[in-house]
């Protein structure tokens, strides 16, 4: 029978021969042809890769493999047609992939959309939050903060966007003439025109406006000169202080601090030092315009995004 | 340093072709069982229709574009994919527990290299003949006769691969659809490049290479052995019995003449070699390439059955009962160790998959800013939440929060949800709430989510905290 050979070499294993230090020694159990042939294919394979993708560097360029290319659309609209590379698939990728398909019939969708439609569609909405959001890293949260708010910190350089007062109008379409015009908030600074003393009972009526602990005496003589011509504050706050939305006038009688810090002041004499600060200063604020940077439909989004942080008007 | 050269031989070796014989017997029955009823499932049930309020009407499918699994009453969806790791652990412990108590039975009965290759054996034995003859026809020179049998056998292998590749793409998209688009040449590129790769592989693995699989490529094969202990069910002959093996000769044909003459009971007719799917001889012991197919004991049981004596020289049995000792035991640690672990997995995983939420509501509160002070003094906390319709029809939500005395919930525009069956969203909402205290806290509440359409369900809800800055 033929698995007598067989039985032995099972039982037993040779050795390739090679003996060290006297006694070791090597069995031999011989590897399957096809294994080592499947090695072979596999270097086989490298060279034939090799060949068609980009490999080897050479001088200062490389091997751009052969007869493999990739045509794409550059940023000017131009066909571009270049070797294989991975960098070029994903920019093929991002323009006729599935999903960057997908993404464009959306876009086109809430771009034809109204503010109205889009603000009671959620879908449309979640759509527009997460795309504004990557516009709004871009574009705006230099300034307004990462989440459209500025840490403690940087408090007043840049308005708070995540709270619901809106100096310059709170509805869609104001967020979005915000955007598109760019804003100059200018207060004029006091600290010439204001003596010390005047200076301090303006504070306090502005205190008084939204809080305890002013000094009543002061609040009265501070009301003069906010409602009069020594101060004139009412000409952009009114003399309601609520502000004027067309000079970007904040409201002073609402709990919502935009340039001095109050509510982080630990007493009332803080409190009139920070809001004497910015009557002696003045506030020089400017929001570029974005209707050379960012196209309409980025606006739109951004507008939508804006609004909806704090809940707009 | 000393060279011994030993006769040459070659770092590498070739196959040798195995030609098993065909066998009758009590595990070849259970194994073809085993082979209709898998066959069966494999190639029948990308067929099967099942009604569902939403999605498609096949049984089992896995929906990849959609994100979807449907196995008949059930949706899997890819936040369940923690099912995944418990069915994972079910298998592998499930494996460990059987190979435990009966060894490779996985490996002889059930792996699909196994059946695939019975199918591919059986297919050769039939255009071919029985052992000898393709044994006979791989010697003789290339004719016609060599030429068409040969030609038949694998165009037959190739019809069964490319039937096991087609029918494994049925399963990841509607097979009637799929199967008329195939053949129309309209089907998507991943069915033909994947039904091309399983009918290569299955041709290549069930009808070329074979035993080589579990002996070369099998890692299981090999870290089975550490799960072997010595009441372990393995397949062995008695060499107690059957040595010295001796023909059935002249004066050797009886038992008693046999033991009278100082000879065992195998009368080394080779059967039991022939019919190894693997090429081995049994009674060289327990070895590696031995898949516990059972096939040997058949073989040997047909000797025996004929010859009039007892079966069992080639038989089931363990480690310490070839030894002299008692017959495995089944109640060992080790195996009711595995038995438990078994029993929590599948409880867990049926506890689970019995209570799939129908709706998922994950509500994640901004963080920066945490809080936002309003302009009529009152605290401003923002929430995303993000839902996901699993019940099958369209559901339709109010949301309220608890808890939070006077707060008030802003939705923007959204002061009703509806949601298609499976539609997905996410949804900003603000909480306006005047600050219990002047110091700076914050408080859990409660969001639910109540489902105005269904009567059936009962309002989710998940828990959320409110914070609040401290006022001076």
């Amino acid at each position: 029978m033929s698995d007598k050979t067989q039985e032995q070499q099972n039982n037993a294993v040779q050795t390739t021969g090679h003996a060290w230090d006297g006694d070791l020694q090597e069995f031999n159990n011989p590897l399957p042809r096809w294994w080592i042939w499947t090695f072979y294919a596999t270097i086989v394979f490298s060279l034939i890769y090799w060949l068609i993708f980009p490999t080897w560097p050479y001088a200062n360029t490389y091997t751009k493999g052969i007869g493999n290319t990739i045509t794409f659309e550059n940023e000017q609209g131009e066909e571009v047609t270049t070797h294989w590379n991975t960098r070029s698939l994903l920019i093929e990728e991002m323009q006729t992939g599935e999903e960057a398909l997908k993404q464009k019939a959306y876009l086109e969708k809430v771009n034809a959309a109204s503010y109205e439609e889009i603000l009671s569609d959620p879908d449309m909405m979640a759509f527009t939050n997460s795309t504004a959001k990557v516009l709004f890293a871009d574009n705006c949260a230099a300034c307004h903060g990462p989440a459209a708010a500025l840490p403690g910190s940087a408090f007043g350089l840049y308005p708070n966007l995540a709270d619901d007062a809106w100096l310059w109008g709170g509805t869609v379409e104001e967020i979005e003439q915000t955007l598109i015009l760019g804003r100059n908030g200018y207060m004029p600074a006091f600290g010439t025109t204001l003596s010390e003393e005047q200076l301090d009972e303006v504070a306090n009526y502005v205190l008084s406006l939204s809080m305890e602990g002013a000094d009543a005496s002061k609040v009265a003589a501070g009301k003069e000169i906010f409602n009069g011509q020594a101060g004139g504050c009412h000409y952009c706050h009114t003399k309601e202080a609520t502000g004027l939305k067309s000079q970007g006038a904040a409201n002073l009688t609402d709990a919502i601090w935009t340039v001095a810090n109050v509510t982080a002041a630990p007493t009332t004499e803080a409190k009139l030092v920070a809001i004497k600060q910015v009557i002696r200063d003045g506030i020089n604020r400017v929001m570029p315009a974005w209707s050379g940077r960012l196209s309409d439909d980025e606006i739109k989004q951004l507008a939508i995004y804006v609004h909806q942080r704090g809940g707009g008007k | 340093m000393s060279q011994q050269q030993t006769d040459q031989q070659p770092l590498y070796e070739a196959r040798r072709s195995i030609y098993p014989r065909s066998v009758k017997g009590r595990f070849r029955n259970i194994k073809w069982a085993i082979l209709t009823l898998a066959y069966g499932v494999y190639f029948l049930l990308p067929w099967m229709r099942w009604e569902r309020s939403a999605g498609p009407d096949q049984a089992v499918l896995f929906d990849l574009a959609g994100r979807k699994f449907y196995l008949f009453g059930l949706t899997v969806y890819p936040q369940d994919i923690f099912w995944l790791a418990g069915f994972l652990m079910l298998a592998a412990y499930l494996l460990f527990f059987v190979t435990g108590i009966a060894g490779r039975v996985f490996c002889g009965y059930f792996c699909f290299q196994t059946l695939w290759t019975d199918v591919f054996v059986l297919v050769e034995r039939l255009v071919q003949g029985e052992r000898p003859a393709r044994i006979r026809l791989a010697k003789q020179p290339l004719n016609s006769e060599k030429a068409l049998k040969l030609g038949v056998t694998h165009l037959l292998w190739l019809l069964v691969a490319f039937a096991t590749g087609l029918s494994f793409v049925l399963y990841w998209g509607n097979a009637p659809d799929l199967i008329r688009d195939f053949f129309t040449g309209q089907a998507p590129f991943a069915a033909y490049g994947t039904t091309l790769f399983l009918t290569a592989t299955t041709y290549v693995m069930a009808g070329l290479a074979r035993e080589q699989v579990c002996t070369y490529m099998c890692p299981y094969s090999r870290f089975q052995s550490a799960m072997f202990d010595k009441d372990t069910l393995i397949v062995s002959y008695d060499s107690k019995r059957g040595e010295g093996r001796a023909k059935l000769g002249k004066g050797l044909k009886g038992r008693e003449e046999r033991q009278a003459a100082g000879v065992g009971d195998c009368i080394d007719c080779g059967y039991c070699v022939q019919v190894c799917p693997t090429g081995i001889d049994i009674r060289n012991g327990l070895q590696i390439q031995c898949i516990s197919c059972a096939l040997c004991i058949d073989a040997c049981d047909t000797i025996m059955d004929s010859l009039g004596w007892e079966r069992g020289l080639v038989a089931y049995t363990s480690e310490r009962q070839a030894e002299g000792g008692k017959p495995a035991r089944l109640f060992r640690p080790k195996v009711v160790g595995y038995f438990l672990v078994l029993l929590v997995i599948v409880a867990a995983l049926a506890w689970n998959v019995s209570h799939q939420q129908l709706f998922d509501l994950s509500v994640a509160q901004e963080r920066q800013p945490l809080h936002v002070t309003l302009s009529d003094g009152r605290i401003q906390n923002s929430y995303e939440f993000k839902m996901n319709n699993k019940t099958g029809g369209p559901l339709e939500l109010e949301f309220e929060i608890t808890g939070l005395e006077g707060a008030e919930l802003d939705l923007g525009k959204f002061s009703h949800i509806e949601l298609a069956p499976d539609q997905r969203l996410r949804l900003r909402a603000h909480i306006k709430h005047e600050p219990p205290t002047g110091e700076a806290g914050s408080q859990k509440f409660r969001i639910r989510a109540i489902p105005t359409n269904r009567t059936d369900l009962e309002a989710f809800e998940k828990d959320a905290v409110f914070s609040w800055p401290g006022s001076h």
